[in-house]
């Protein structure tokens, strides 16, 4: 499979800058289906603005490059038509909606993404039947439906109902940033647990992460390493724990010998 | 001595006043002359005066108005039906300040309130109007309150008996059909000890006509008694809506308060609220939904006059268009009310550059022992959320009525009737779409 499936997203030479600043440098990636791509880093490093420029954050500026969507230029799109097209973001700081019912945002979301898709809506107990499969796969207390969206949720509940919603969207790419920070071992492994569960032939994940430890539990097929808003490095799954080991800096240093 | 010219715009409203029949209760003729004379006495409120600061009155002024035609030719039960409460046990209906008989539910007294006209409950229980009617409201500053008094001719009287556990709704629906009048609204909410019930006063209108409704309403709660008094204010785009409600509470009671204001060119509502025995209790809700060039002003009075009592205050403003909202919540907490724990919350969303609005929580304590938290926030939608959910494929429109629903819905949700959240709720979701 790897190596061989269908091209989802090919990113070239993109720079963005976020107030003025620039930020990403010149990324290329290729991912393509049924792969899982890591994308490692220090901090600052311009990982977390890559991920939510794929997204079409309005506060990041694209100065340059080319993103391609199977085929299609990502970047012309709102962030509305890229979460319709396939894309999901997993949010590092997912965001608190007092006031929304997390049913009433999960459904509206499910039944947007999936009729552009030329699914049939879901009505409240159709979706509600829906949700509650996915929940338990989650491990996750069906009294979230009824809470104010991420209102009050502890920093692990929160990355769960991340991936219920990626469970309920299922996108082509999902885009997972920091998903493992702030989470004990337990919850790590139920989220980790969640995203290998909807890993299929046809999709494919990009994971966002400072540390290794997720990959213990999730095995990239890639890992990236992102220093000054380049992928200055990749390897295979070894990476990650060699970086554990050693740390950023020899990747570093071996990146400037070569571009010396 | 010299006498002072009467402002001649309020000379023009006191027409048809001194025509007023003489009601066989000499203590009512003698409150409604003494409110005709402080109305003579009075003049319009500038915005050199402190209290209207932000609100000007001048087209109000400049308009020619004339009492409504006592007629209702143009509403029948099918006009009445869209704004039909279901949930409600008794509803009068009064159009352009006429009570319409034939499109109300009465209720009797057995049925745990006793809902009716002035005129009908003046026939048997005018001793027991006589320490409330036109005595709560004080006219003496208020020249629209007086206006109203002067006017008052008839108006939806609630009693709820003691102990009276009224589970279903009072509806009282005030509806505006001709333009150009002045329209004096009036409801007067008696609550004996230990009862429990719920009153709806609301204003809508037929189109989109100018009119002014100057409403005054009275409203007693014994002690231990819970009144529930939502106000829903749907008047015309183009008209103006003053109205007054002072509310008496007394030992042990609840008055909770839920205000949702929508409609009018011009509004005000000051709400005077006298806690006036110890542990009496108020819970007070206001939102207000305005765009174009809509004005909406809300005073509001929490009067702590004795000990152990209190007052949780939540103010939501959604501003739009060029619209303006202002808000003025004085708590007072007078000697001696002690234990007093009050709290009240301004919140205020713009929707558009040229929105704005004037919040001022006001604070006047004289008693040591007590805990007073007031906070006032104004701002936009949050751009993080409206990413969220943007990123999560809502269009960006929906995801800004979503958010704008949500800002108020935590006011409208709080209203224990089924029907009105939900009509409410679609008239927010069209309105803030509408504006989007």
């Amino acid at each position: 499979m790897m190596g061989t499936g269908k091209t989802l997203l090919e990113v070239r030479g993109l720079t963005a800058n976020v107030a003025g600043v620039p930020i990403l440098k010149g990324i290329d990636l290729v991912v393509r289906e049924g792969e899982i791509h890591a994308i490692m880093g220090p901090n600052g490093s311009g990982k977390s603005t890559f991920a939510k420029v794929l997204a079409g954050h309005p506060a990041y500026e694209v100065t340059g490059g080319t993103v391609l969507f199977e085929g299609r230029d990502l970047l012309t799109l709102p962030p509305e038509e890229r979460a319709r097209a396939g894309i999901f973001l997993g949010f590092q700081y997912p965001v608190e909606i007092p006031g929304v019912t997390n049913s009433a945002f999960l459904r509206l979301a499910y039944n947007t993404v999936h009729s552009a898709r030329g699914k049939d809506e879901l009505d409240p107990l159709e979706f509600d039947d829906f949700i509650r499969e996915k929940m338990k796969l989650l491990e996750m207390d069906p009294a979230f439906l009824d809470r104010s969206v991420n209102e009050g949720f502890s920093g692990g509940e929160k990355k769960r109902n991340e991936i219920l919603q990626l469970a309920a969207l299922e996108p082509k790419l999902a885009i997972l940033d920091e998903t493992d920070s702030g989470l004990d071992i337990d919850a790590l492994r139920v989220v980790a647990n969640g995203v290998n569960g909807l890993l299929r032939p046809d999709n494919a994940f990009v994971l966002v992460t400072h540390y290794q430890r997720l990959l213990n539990y999730i095995v990239p097929h890639y890992v990236h390493v992102m220093q000054g808003g380049r992928i200055i490095k990749t390897g295979g799954k070894e990476l990650a724990l060699e970086l554990e080991n050693r740390g950023y800096d020899w990747v570093v240093d071996e990146y400037k010998s070569v571009t010396a | 001595m010299s006498t002072t010219a009467v402002h001649p715009y309020i000379e023009s409203l006191l027409t048809g006043t001194r025509e007023l029949a003489t009601t066989p209760h000499p203590w009512l003729n003698e409150r409604r002359g003494a409110a005709l004379e402080r109305a003579n006495a009075l003049s319009v409120p500038t915005t050199r005066d402190e209290d209207w600061r932000f609100t000007d009155l001048t087209q109000l002024t400049r308009l020619q108005l004339r009492p409504a035609n006592p007629s209702r030719g143009a509403v029948s039960a099918e006009t009445v039906q869209p704004c039909v409460v279901p949930e409600a046990g008794a509803r009068l209906v009064f159009v352009d300040g006429h009570f319409a008989p034939e499109l109300s539910v009465e209720s009797e007294a057995a049925s745990g309130a006793r809902v009716t006209s002035l005129t009908a409950a003046l026939k048997t229980e005018a001793q027991r109007l006589e320490p409330y009617l036109a005595r709560i409201a004080s006219v003496d500053g208020n020249v629209f309150a007086a206006l109203n008094t002067a006017h008052l001719r008839d108006a939806a009287v609630v009693l709820i008996g003691k102990g009276a556990a009224c589970a279903k709704p009072v509806h009282l629906l005030f509806i505006a059909t001709q333009a150009d009048t002045a329209q004096y609204p009036r409801c007067i909410v008696l609550a004996e000890a230990q009862c429990e019930c719920t009153v709806i006063e609301e204003y809508v209108a037929l189109s989109e006509d100018v009119y002014f409704t100057n409403a005054l309403t009275e409203v007693n709660v014994a002690s231990e008694a819970r009144l529930r008094h939502i106000k829903l204010q749907r008047e015309s785009g183009r008209a103006f809506h003053i109205a007054s409600c002072t509310a008496a509470i007394a030992k042990d009671a609840t008055y909770v308060s839920q205000t949702i204001t929508l409609g009018a060119r011009l509004s005000r509502y000051e709400l005077n609220i006298g806690l006036n025995a110890e542990g009496a209790n108020a819970e007070i809700d206001g939102l207000a939904l305005i765009s174009n060039r809509q004005l909406a002003d809300t005073h509001t009075l929490i009067d702590h006059a004795k000990p152990n009592g209190r007052s949780a205050q939540l103010h939501k403003t959604i501003v739009d268009g060029a619209a303006h909202a202002v808000f003025n919540g004085k708590i007072l907490v007078r000697p001696g009310a002690q234990l007093t724990d009050s709290a009240q919350e301004s919140r205020n969303l713009l929707l558009s550059d040229k929105a704005t609005v004037d919040t001022k929580p006001q604070l006047e304590i004289f008693a040591d022992d007590v805990k007073c938290a007031h906070g006032a926030t104004v701002g936009q939608l949050d751009a993080e959320q409206l990413f969220y959910l943007r990123s999560r494929g809502l269009p960006e429109r929906a995801a800004r009525n979503l958010l704008t629903y949500a800002f108020g819905a935590s006011v409208i949700e709080r209203i224990p009737v089924p029907s009105v959240v939900g009509r409410l709720e679609r008239t927010v979701m069209a309105q803030t779409g509408a504006a989007a």
